[in-house]
């Protein structure tokens, strides 16, 4: 990733206030790296998520979080609070200035201090106001608490996620649903700008996490409408009909996933073949399996949980003979659909993110150190994306921006310093 | 062809733009199904040679296997228009190229290579399409040492990370319902093409996008590879614990396999709960008071609030606890969320469209609206369902010229279609 000052980026010429907390600054993030000036707008003494860990040499400090940094990296800061009247004028006056303004308050909340879609719009009509709150602006639950727990529930996937025989599961502690709703958020601002290049006017756009959620759902959504199927979790087990089969393998040292399938699927045909090839190879194949008809046998309508049984019983144990390294790569090269199941130090020393050039590393001036980012998230062969900037220190552009570019007096800003404006 | 939806297209966000797309399964399609739904015209070339995989899944109507009659493919392909061409014929990769001749976007998620060998990778493109943003999707990538290890969603969640941290302490993995980075990759997939779009708008220039599924959703673990960076620190499989909230977990109510999602990040919250619960004896506990306390307690304070939610539904549940200002959620299953979420219900994100075959069925609408600007959807595409309408109209072709292409192999029907093998 480029880490330069260039101003090459496909929305370089685009200035965005991200007002968004935790997880779903990462919207904000994202847009930076396609060069546009994003500066992240915190209320005095900074965000709520600068508390949350891990942090850098789990050292608890509000500069330190890495899950903070993870979401506002290449951004600029300033403080502002938005509960006083000089903080709104001096909000008002940058998005004079502003193309997008990101904001996840519960709804209502910028209407009631005054700084609401219309009253945004009329100070500058092209503004792209985008909001992302748990169940969207309107309907009963607008208005509910929240968490990345509930969002995880409300959209479906927990009910689906997790062992049979115990309660439901979300994936570690790293928000995923939100963070995944705050990328889909990208993808809203992108259409609403192009088409603001055209007619000029701004929008307010209403994104819904419990709604962005269901995109997560597999075919969940059809299985119910055409066949009245309640999907339920299953421990990883997969399978669009029919009986289920296991996805995921003990091996030497650790697990690995194996897409076990025939029928017409050309290639995962040759892929069970495969498979039972190289256990032949070892002697660890049944005849039966050898004899068996992966295309003709491995069909919806003829799966039962028996014979999946039967098949999976060999072939876990042969993997339990093998390390994650041998299955992904001797088994990948046998044309078999397998993957290591991979740990954050597994993921570090992977060799093709590293030739792709993935990890970055940000010099952190104030900790005399390099703190190790994930580099770009798309290849742009005319545009690559850039990383400008370490995350932002509490309030630390303010000068930058309310002196050096607002040109508000030295005077006047101490006394919005006193007034708690900023 | 539905009229009304070229009415609708006209007035869209994205009308004007022109989509080649020979993307196929999952992530492809839903990157591309943004722009479609948002007014693009996308044209997915498809064959009845290679059927297109997600027609080989169900459910299908009425439980019969049938190319056309399953409702994924469709789904993750609506608001397209579908053209049946056998590139590996001469006169197919001509009328390929026509295509890419008369598009702004042209995309694919083949092995990295695959284009390239059918002479329609970026180089070839770009000689008759200058201004062409082409997008390439990828398990990891078009370059690097392992860019022909390609593989479905499943995989790439378990190179990125999902996997591994997924599941309980004392068990293995439990790998997610579905393939997760089938589903993420496009939120940035779509995103990059519209801001080239953007770009190309402000200079005139094309580009090449070269996504990676497993890069692209690793920044949903950011946080976590960079406590590995910083700290060493390998995340394990935790359950539901998270180190900031407690308790955090869902909670058994009453009724088959029903739960309430319950996250107390503060003592404010923890003391509402415990009065919502009627302060029990138990709740008084000293060290249950902070967030320190609760969570070197964890299992046993699961237990005790349990044994207050299994005597009430996970309706009564959420209604009270959200009251109190506490998150909370009745765990939904996909039919609760389609048939009883009121919440839903009001939303209208659940839409009736009309497929050419399988008929009416319910399609996921975006999950954002605009103030201003409407979206456009419509039911996904029979198997060449549109082969007159983007030959003729959208190329210009004459029905001579069509015959032809039948003729010639470059066009495939239904004629082409071997007997359904079944299901994978």
């Amino acid at each position: 990733m480029d880490v330069s000052n260039d101003e090459s980026g496909a929305l370089s010429p685009y200035r965005i206030l991200d007002l968004t907390e935790g997880p779903l600054s990462l919207c904000g993030k994202l847009l930076a790296d396609f060069g546009a000036d994003v500066i992240k707008v915190e209320k005095p003494g900074g965000d709520t998520a600068r508390t949350i860990g891990p942090f850098y040499r789990d050292i608890p400090d509000p500069e330190k979080s890495l899950f903070w940094w993870a979401y506002n990296v290449n951004k600029r800061g300033i403080t502002l609070n938005l509960e006083t009247a000089d903080g709104r004028d001096l909000f008002k006056q940058l998005v004079k200035t502003s193309d997008f303004i990101l904001e996840s308050y519960p709804p209502g909340h910028l209407a009631r201090l005054g700084l609401g879609y219309d009253a945004l719009a009329s100070i500058n009509p092209g503004l792209i106001l985008a909001s992302i709150t748990p169940y969207g602006q309107t309907g009963p639950k607008a208005d509910y608490p929240w968490s990345d727990l509930t969002a995880w529930a409300s959209c479906g996937a927990a009910y689906l996620t997790g062992d049979a025989d115990r309660p439901p599961l979300c994936m570690g502690f790293i928000p995923q649903i939100s963070a995944q709703a705050s990328s889909e958020l990208m993808t809203a601002i992108l259409i609403a700008h192009y088409e603001r290049e055209m007619s000029g006017l701004g929008q307010h756009i209403d994104l819904s996490i419990q709604d962005s959620g269901i995109g997560l759902l597999q075919a969940s959504v059809e299985a119910w409408d055409l066949a009245k199927l309640d999907y339920k979790r299953t421990g990883g087990s997969w399978g669009t009909s029919g009986a289920l089969r296991r996805l995921s393998f003990e091996c030497k040292d650790g697990y690995a996933i194996l897409l076990q399938g025939g029928g017409g699927s050309i290639r995962m045909v040759k892929a069970s073949e495969s498979l039972v090839q190289w256990m032949a190879d070892s002697n660890m194949a049944p005849d039966w399996l050898k004899k068996f008809d992966w295309e003709n046998d491995y069909v919806t309508e003829k799966l039962s949980e028996e014979l999946i049984a039967r098949i999976e019983e060999p072939i876990a144990r042969f993997l339990l003979t093998k390390t994650k390294k041998e299955i992904y790569q001797e088994g990948w090269d046998r044309g078999i659909m397998v993957a290591p199941v991979n740990d954050m130090a597994d993921i570090a020393a992977d060799q093709q993110l590293i030739a792709r050039g993935f990890w970055l590393e940000l010099e952190h001036p104030e900790l005399g150190e390099k703190v190790t980012y994930c580099g770009p998230f798309t290849r742009m062969s005319e545009t690559p994306l850039s990383c400008r900037r370490r995350p932002p220190l509490i309030g630390e552009h303010n000068i930058e921006i309310y002196s050096g570019e607002m040109r508000i007096p030295a005077a006047s800003l101490t006394a919005l310093k006193s007034a708690g404006a900023i | 062809m539905d009229m009304t939806d070229k009415k609708a297209r006209s007035a869209s966000p994205l009308s004007g733009i022109k989509v080649a797309n020979f993307c196929w399964i999952a992530a492809g399609p839903l990157t591309i199904r943004y722009l479609g739904m948002w007014g693009a015209t996308v044209v997915r070339v498809e064959s009845h040679t290679r059927p297109d995989l997600m027609r080989l899944q169900g459910p299908y109507r009425d439980g019969v296997p049938g190319y056309n009659n399953n409702a994924w493919g469709p789904q993750v392909n609506s608001s397209s228009y579908s053209a049946s061409i056998n590139i590996q014929t001469p006169k197919g990769k001509e009328l390929a190229l026509k295509l890419i001749r008369w598009a702004d976007v042209v995309a694919s998620n083949f092995a990295p290579g695959q284009m390239e060998k059918w002479g329609l990778g970026y180089e070839d493109v770009k000689k008759i399409n200058p201004e062409v943003i082409y997008y390439r999707s990828s398990q990891v990538g078009a370059t690097g040492p392992n860019r022909t290890r390609t593989g479905s969603g499943f995989e790439a969640a378990a190179l990125a990370g999902f996997t591994h941290v997924t599941g309980w302490p004392d068990r293995g993995p439990v790998p997610y319902i579905g393939a997760f980075t089938d589903f993420v990759s496009p939120r940035f997939g779509a995103a990059s093409i519209l801001a080239a779009l953007s770009y190309r708008r402000r200079t005139g220039k094309g580009q090449e996008i070269d996504e990676s599924q497993a890069e692209s959703a690793s920044y949903l673990l950011a946080p976590a590879i960079m406590d590995y960076f910083a700290n060493g620190r390998i995340l394990g499989r935790q359950g539901n614990a998270v180190p900031y909230a407690s308790p955090h977990s869902f909670f058994p109510c009453v009724g088959d396999d029903s739960w309430c999602a319950i996250a107390i990040f503060s003592d404010q919250q923890w003391t509402a709960l415990c009065r919502l619960m009627g302060e029990p004896e138990w709740s008084r506990k000293e060290q249950y008071a902070t967030l320190l306390g609760r969570k070197q307690a964890e299992a046993e304070i699961y237990d005790l609030v349990a044994q207050w939610t299994k005597h009430k539904t996970a309706e009564e549940v959420e209604t009270m606890l959200t009251a109190a200002e506490i998150p909370a959620s009745v765990v939904e299953s996909t039919a609760y969320l389609m048939e009883k979420d009121a919440h839903m219900r009001a939303r209208g994100f659940f839409r009736p469209l009309k497929h050419s075959v399988i008929g009416e069925h319910i399609y996921r609408g975006p999950a954002f609206k605009f103030s201003r600007s409407q979206d456009c959807q419509f039911a996904g595409p029979a198997l060449g369902e549109h082969n007159d309408y983007v030959f003729k109209t959208l190329l210009g072709m004459t029905d001579q010229e069509v015959a032809e292409g039948i003729n010639d192999g470059g066009i495939t029907t239904d004629a082409d279609l071997a007997p359904m093998k079944g299901a994978f």
